[in-house]
């Protein structure tokens, strides 16, 4: 494999583009300079520290640490899950429907990638484990946040309805079949756009890097392609899991809609 | 019959009484004093403590939607989730002639069923909501409300359509501001109504007055 290696000033000339940003906000009174310098300083940072523990948990090839990582990676998506609800639930229940979802899925996803097709040795060999579980769990998040958050946005502008329907005797999952089935197609439609779009519109980012890095293109597109079939397989689950797990967060064992769960619109 | 032991809603005292078999009671007090609360608790759609029991049967001791079906609550403003007013009627125990009979009896045309909800009048979803609410011949009604929306002509409708659920051994609780309204109707009045308000008092409490206004 051959690849041109990038040196610090390749990526400060990369970096000089921000300017772009920086003019538009400054041109339309965004306000948003502080953001965007602030965004640029911890992409960097945390792109650079993550190089460092990749390089570094790859040369052990331990179990023990791949699983560590994972675990922080998995948390901190299921943070970042509840951090884009408009509406949060009371407590810790989101946090662990997020990061619980994301668990299962990921680790169901990875290990059928990992153990069932690709059977890399020895099979817990991070430079396979980990990219893996990074797409899938970023897929994941988007399609679990979408989902909970669409839920429990509609559940409460659809709470007359909702609620006329309980009041007529309808179980908990019919009296909200509607809202539920909103929130799933919501959650799904990212990755069935990227499906369709991906190879003509878009070259993804897991092929882009491979072809970049000395790989031939046939390669690279046969792992794009597994990847693809993988994170929509892991988004519809954890789609559907989040979506059932949102309506009894909201909902409780008497079949009440129960929005008081939630905490008041932050403004 | 509906009787009613101890339940305790936000602030109120708690409170107890039995509406019994073709009785109205009405629900009165000042906006916010907890009366729609009330209302939704008897249906079981608020957390409350406290005994609720129709015909014998005990509301924690009866799955939730069956429970809804003896306590059916028509809120002051009644959602819809279907296109036309047909598909949102309970598929349980209706009758086309019973259905037919109940529109007419509400000024409704027939056609009415089949039209998009959103091009009807707030009136018109108001009746069609107490339809719903009343084809599968629920024991218990909780009112809230149920003519805030209509003229006087089809609020003596709805009054009508109401005392004969009363002859036919049905239970209601009324929430209305209407007073004449509760005057014509209402065989019983619970009174939720602050106590004891004190200059500089922190809370206001509420006491239930029960008070027979009918007396024979």
């Amino acid at each position: 494999m051959t690849y041109v290696p990038l040196d610090i000033t390749d990526l400060m000339l990369a970096a000089s583009l921000i300017l772009i940003n920086g003019a538009v906000s400054w041109a339309f009174a965004l306000g948003l300079e502080r953001t965007l310098l602030i965004n640029s300083v911890r992409m960097t940072l945390q792109l650079a520290m993550i190089g460092f523990v990749l390089k570094w948990i790859f040369a052990q090839t331990s179990p023990v640490w791949t699983a560590g990582l994972a675990t922080i990676m998995i948390l901190v998506a299921g943070y970042e899950i509840v951090s884009r609800l408009s509406r949060r639930p009371k407590g810790f229940a989101a946090y662990l429907l997020g990061s619980g979802t994301l668990l299962l899925v990921g680790t169901l996803g990875t290990g059928f990638a990992v153990l069932g097709i690709i059977g890399p040795d020895p099979w817990y060999q991070p430079r396979y484990v980990l990219p893996i579980l990074g797409m899938v769990l970023g897929n994941a998040m988007t399609g679990i946040a979408l989902t909970t958050s669409t839920l429990l946005e509609s559940a409460n502008r659809d709470r007359a309805a909702i609620e006329a329907r309980l009041s007529l005797g309808a179980n908990r999952f019919s009296a909200i079949s509607e809202t539920l089935r909103l929130a799933l197609r919501t959650g799904l439609m990212p990755i069935l756009n990227a499906m369709a779009a991906s190879g003509i519109v878009a070259l993804p980012g897991m092929m882009t890097g491979q072809i970049l890095a000395g790989l031939d293109p046939i390669e690279a597109t046969k792992y794009q392609i597994m990847i693809m079939f993988l994170i929509a397989g892991a988004t519809a689950l954890g789609v559907v899991i989040a979506g059932y797990g949102s309506v009894m967060l909201i909902t409780d064992s008497r079949h009440r809609l129960r929005l008081d769960r939630l905490l008041p619109t932050s403004a | 019959m509906l009787r009613v032991e101890k339940l305790k809603i936000a602030n109120l005292p708690s409170l107890s009484f039995e509406v019994g078999d073709g009785e109205c009671m009405a629900i009165e007090g000042p906006s916010g004093i907890g009366k729609t609360r009330l209302a939704r608790a008897l249906a079981d759609l608020e957390p409350t403590n406290g005994h609720i029991f129709v015909n014998g049967a005990e509301r924690m001791e009866t799955a939730a939607p069956e429970w809804r079906r003896l306590v059916r609550y028509l809120s002051s403003e009644p959602g819809w989730w279907t296109d036309t007013a047909r598909e949102a009627l309970p598929s349980e125990g209706r009758s086309e002639g019973a259905i037919l009979r109940l529109l007419e009896s509400l000024n409704l045309e027939p056609q009415m069923l089949d039209k998009p909800i959103s091009v009807l009048s707030t009136g018109e979803r108001q009746r069609l909501a107490l339809v719903r609410a009343l084809i599968d011949a629920p024991p218990v009604l909780v009112l809230d409300e149920p003519t805030s929306a209509l003229d006087p002509r089809n609020t003596a409708l709805v009054e009508e359509v109401l005392r004969y659920q009363l002859i036919n051994g049905r239970s209601i609780l009324l929430i209305s501001h209407d007073h004449d309204q509760v005057a014509r109707l209402a065989d019983l009045r619970l009174q939720l109504a602050p106590v004891g308000e004190k200059p500089g008092a922190a809370q206001h409490g509420a006491e239930p007055v029960l008070t027979d206004i009918k007396t024979c």
